[in-house]
């Protein structure tokens, strides 16, 4: 191990998608809808209120514990975690403490060596969120906050790992990892705004660690983690200690903040929640079947489809993407899967990504037809993605629908077939469109440069074929046009 | 359901009410018509619900305690709410924002507490019959200093679903009537598993009283006769018991050696579950606003210190302390294991007897303000908490006078076995009248 080796430990919230509250029966469906109105005594807190334990919020959870290789205990129970905080309705959260729902477990990630590597995990509890506080200006300055109880109550597991993690690249690896087994066990959506918030415990080996808290995006993870790194390290080597503390995350400018007070330390005088009996759930492990998950697809990807392991990593590393893919390729999985493989995890997400576009806007079948006409050869792929992102700025900005091949025509794309003495191969109603024959009025035009071609002048060639692609627009397929001006040049020699 | 409005206007000369209901509406039922009085924790839909504290003052709860809806579904017309201590903490009901109960059979005295108006209320005729709260005496020692008659179900027999929460591990809502019969007819309206209530069994209580103790075993523990306890109360509870003894009971001495751990497991307890269940008392949602200019810690300071009476801040206190790191296992944890054993204890004693009898209280009730060193008002517990740290089923039934005023003879039972605590309330009370 390095000197300077950073260790990274991550406790991850995620909000359960459940239909209700973990501790009454408000819906958890409240994103669109105004401040405080999926609220009743229990979720605001009032006096007399008392929590009843939502069952499918724990059967979520042990599903999470069974497919992280975890192990559910035989009594768990819930405690109080007291402290004052505008947004914490009863003054203290109900959360696990010494009695926490499942135990131990793993993650397997890839490395940054490439290859697995298991991420041990230390425990899995399940809390309720607190409400949320919207501070009118901002927290510091601002004249007056509102409090908003539509998120009391919503279930939450947290996830704590132990510190394995080597890198802030491996935590963002650990927590799309995780992203993706708890969406493929159909109990999180990522999708929804907060429903993912980590706290990051860093040091370098050696040295006090750091907590961060208050990061909500997957990506601010690794950003929160590489500020803490180069900051450590730096004060490290100007022989200054790191002080053990806690440092919120700032979204906007990508740096953390101590947060200074000791005000802020808790003691939160934890104790077992009297309104609750203790949970016996153990047996229920046996009963939970768990769907197929992300490691075991991108096994059946590489076997079934012949995908590469890297596309079938990228392409299982998400539920959406990878039900995309099989749907891509349902209609001729032979014929398809290795063009559609290339295309989703190698075009289609930076597309995607460029126009912060949800995957859940592409048309598969669109999709999937683009991906059949770029396998009948009519088209370069160089107008396979001009088509695919006329596609995309179609559905992004909610325009009547077009096909890609409606697109083809519009924007008038067409492989050119080049007419040199041979005939094209191409035989696909798209083929027809033919722009002379450019390769013979190119030979003719630059006697010069077919001269230095004859005597082996390099470059000449390049030279020859820029010209061909200059008059068809580019819209030859290189391949194509090299072998055609190849045999066009030797038919002249000969 | 047509509902028709009671009338209540009765002359409160014991402050025994907070909230009065002139014109209570109710409707047909077992208890149709009957005023009954609820204690000011319990939540009353559309009726001030204080907890006899300044920091509730105004606030109208938007539901009913799941009592309190059985007590409507059965005809029941709410009359008012009862004075208390406030959120129950006290022997008195003295430790009220609003001022304290008389008793109304000597009014130079206290009612007794924490359902000192709850008691007062019935003992002084203007209601049959209320529900009052008991955390660690609060429906029996009232019940014994008044007069009349009140039962701490089983824990878990009646629902807490609205109960303002001062330690939800001990307490119960109960019945408090002049006779068993009142209280037995009570306690099958509101007795039964609450799905707002994860604690709540399905034991519903369907009994009538019936007078027979034949056959049954007594156990009388020497602690509830011993130092501390005044040896005129112990004579006349003593007469009581002999009573029961010519009604065909046999009585065998019994001791309860986890007793001299009870008190402090008590209080340790309840104020530990207190410092966090009253710690919502924020002013954010209700009660007295906070100031909104201030940042939220000073308001919340201002707000708390203002809103909460001697005794409330000094239990808050002495449970924060308790629960602080550190000090979990020297005070919670401890108390946790004080408290097996007394559950211990009486299962073990209930395997030889089936009931436990003994004073409910050590004395008469005291003079007003006689009791204002806390140390001696938390130790005129002892006789009563027991009960609530084994979540067995407790009465209290009068049984005579000393020094002219009642005494109360507290029987306790088996865990669900509220019918049998009922039965020998009752045999005794009918031998007598």
């Amino acid at each position: 191990m390095a000197e300077d080796q950073v260790i990274v430990g991550l406790e991850v919230h995620c909000q359960l998608d459940t239909k209700s509250k973990l501790f009454c029966g408000c819906s958890t469906d409240y994103r669109s809808d105004g401040p405080n109105t999926h609220v009743c005594p229990v979720c605001l807190g009032l006096p007399g209120a008392m929590p009843v334990l939502n069952k499918r919020s724990i059967e979520y959870a042990m599903k999470v514990a069974k497919a992280l290789n975890c192990t559910v205990l035989n009594e768990s129970e819930f405690s109080r975690k007291n402290y004052f905080y505008p947004d914490l309705d009863k003054a203290y959260q109900i959360t696990q403490y010494d009695k926490p729902l499942a135990e131990g477990g793993y993650l397997e990630i890839e490395s940054d060596e490439g290859g697995e590597r298991r991420i041990q995990l230390t425990r899995i509890h399940v809390e309720e969120d607190p409400g949320r506080l919207v501070h009118m200006g901002n927290a510091e300055r601002g004249k007056y906050s509102l409090v908003d109880y539509n998120r009391a109550g919503i279930p939450l597991i947290e996830i704590v790992s132990e510190p394995d993690m080597r890198s802030p690249k491996e935590a963002r690896k650990f927590l799309n990892k995780l992203r993706a087994t708890l969406e493929y066990l159909n109990v999180f959506d990522s999708d929804k705004e907060g429903s993912l918030r980590v706290d990051a415990n860093i040091s370098i080996k050696g040295n006090e660690r750091v907590e961060v808290k208050n990061i909500t995006s997957y990506k601010g993870v690794e950003k929160a983690l590489t500020y803490e790194v180069t900051r450590q390290k730096n004060q490290i080597r100007r022989g200054q200690r790191i002080e053990r503390e806690t440092r919120h995350f700032i979204e906007s400018t990508g740096i953390t903040q101590s947060s200074r007070s000791k005000e802020q330390e808790h003691d939160y005088r934890y104790f077992p929640e009297p309104d609750l009996r203790p949970l016996h759930v153990l047996s229920w492990v046996e009963g939970i079947v768990l769907p197929e998950l992300p490691d075991a697809r991108r096994e059946r990807f590489v076997l079934q489809y012949g995908c590469s392991l890297n596309h079938a990593r990228t392409l299982t590393g998400e539920l959406k993407l990878a039900n995309f893919f099989e749907g891509v390729v349902a209609a001729d999985p032979k014929g398809l899967s290795t063009l559609a493989a290339t295309w989703i995890a190698d075009t289609l997400i930076g597309e995607l990504n460029f126009r912060s576009m949800n995957l859940d806007k592409v048309d598969a079948a669109g999709f999937t037809g683009l991906i059949g006409i770029l396998k009948m050869d009519t088209i370069t792929d160089k107008m396979c993605v001009e088509i695919l992102r006329d596609f995309l700025d179609r559905a992004k900005k909610g325009l009547h629908y077009e096909t890609p091949a409606e697109i083809m025509d519009r924007l008038k794309i067409r492989k050119v077939v080049l007419l040199s003495g041979t005939a094209s191969s191409t035989s696909s109603v798209y083929a027809n469109l033919v722009v002379g024959d450019p390769i013979t009025d190119v030979i003719r035009e630059q006697p010069q440069a077919v001269e230095d071609y004859y005597k082996g002048k390099k470059g000449a060639f390049n030279f020859l074929i820029g010209q061909v692609m200059k008059k068809t627009r580019g819209c030859a397929d290189p391949g194509e046009l090299n072998r055609l001006l190849t045999e066009a040049l030797k038919k002249r020699e000969a | 359901m047509e509902s028709q409005k009671l009338t209540f206007e009765p002359d409160d000369r014991y402050n025994a009410f907070l909230t009065i209901c002139k014109k209570a509406p109710y409707s047909n039922g077992k208890l149709s018509g009957i005023a009954v009085a609820v204690k000011d924790n319990i939540s009353t839909k559309g009726i001030e619900t204080t907890c006899a504290s300044k920091i509730l003052k105004g606030y109208i709860p938007p539901y009913d305690a799941h009592a309190v809806e059985l007590l409507r579904k059965a005809g029941a017309a709410i009359v008012g709410k009862t004075n208390m201590d406030e959120f129950g903490m006290g022997t008195t009901t003295e430790n009220s924002a609003f001022g304290p109960t008389l008793n109304p059979c000597d009014t130079g005295r206290v009612p007794g507490g924490s359902s000192g108006g709850s008691a007062a209320a019935v003992a002084s005729n203007m209601v049959q019959m209320a529900l009052g709260t008991d955390t660690g005496g609060s429906i029996r020692c009232p019940a014994a200093f008044c007069g009349i008659v009140g039962l701490k179900p089983t824990y878990g027999r009646v629902s807490r679903y609205g109960l303002i929460a001062y330690a939800n591990s001990l307490e119960q809502i109960g019945p408090m009537g002049r006779t068993v019969n009142d209280v037995s007819a009570l306690m099958q309206v509101i007795a039964g598993k609450d799905r707002h209530d994860s604690t709540t069994y399905d034991r519903p209580y369907t009994h009538t009283p019936v007078a027979d103790v034949k056959e049954l075993k007594i156990g009388i523990p020497e602690e509830y006769f011993g130092e501390g306890v005044d040896p005129k109360v112990a004579g006349v509870v003593k007469t009581a018991i002999g009573r029961l003894e010519e009604l065909g009971a046999t009585t065998v001495p019994c001791s309860i050696p986890s007793m001299k751990f009870a008190l402090a497991a008590y209080y340790v307890t309840c104020t530990c579950e207190a410092s966090s269940n009253l710690a919502r008392f924020d002013g954010v949602r209700y009660g007295p606003a906070a100031d909104t200019k201030k940042s939220w810690h000073e308001a919340y300071k201002e707000v708390r210190r203002a809103g909460f009476g001697t005794e409330v801040r000094r239990r808050i206190m002495l449970g924060t302390f308790a629960l602080s790191s550190g000090y979990y296992g020297k005070y919670y944890a401890k108390a946790q294991v004080a408290r097996e054993n007394v559950k211990a204890d009486f299962k073990r004693l209930f395997s030889e007897v089936d009931l436990i009898a003994g004073p409910t209280m050590p004395t008469i009730a005291f003079r007003l303000k006689e009791k204002s060193d806390p140390l001696s008002m938390y130790l005129s517990d002892i006789l009563t908490v027991p009960a609530n740290l084994a979540g067995i089923p407790a009465i209290s039934v009068p049984c005579g006078k000393s020094d002219g005023m009642p005494v109360g003879l507290q029987i306790m039972g088996r865990p669900f076995e509220d019918e049998c605590v009922i039965d020998a309330a009752f045999a005794y009370e009918q031998a007598v009248n």
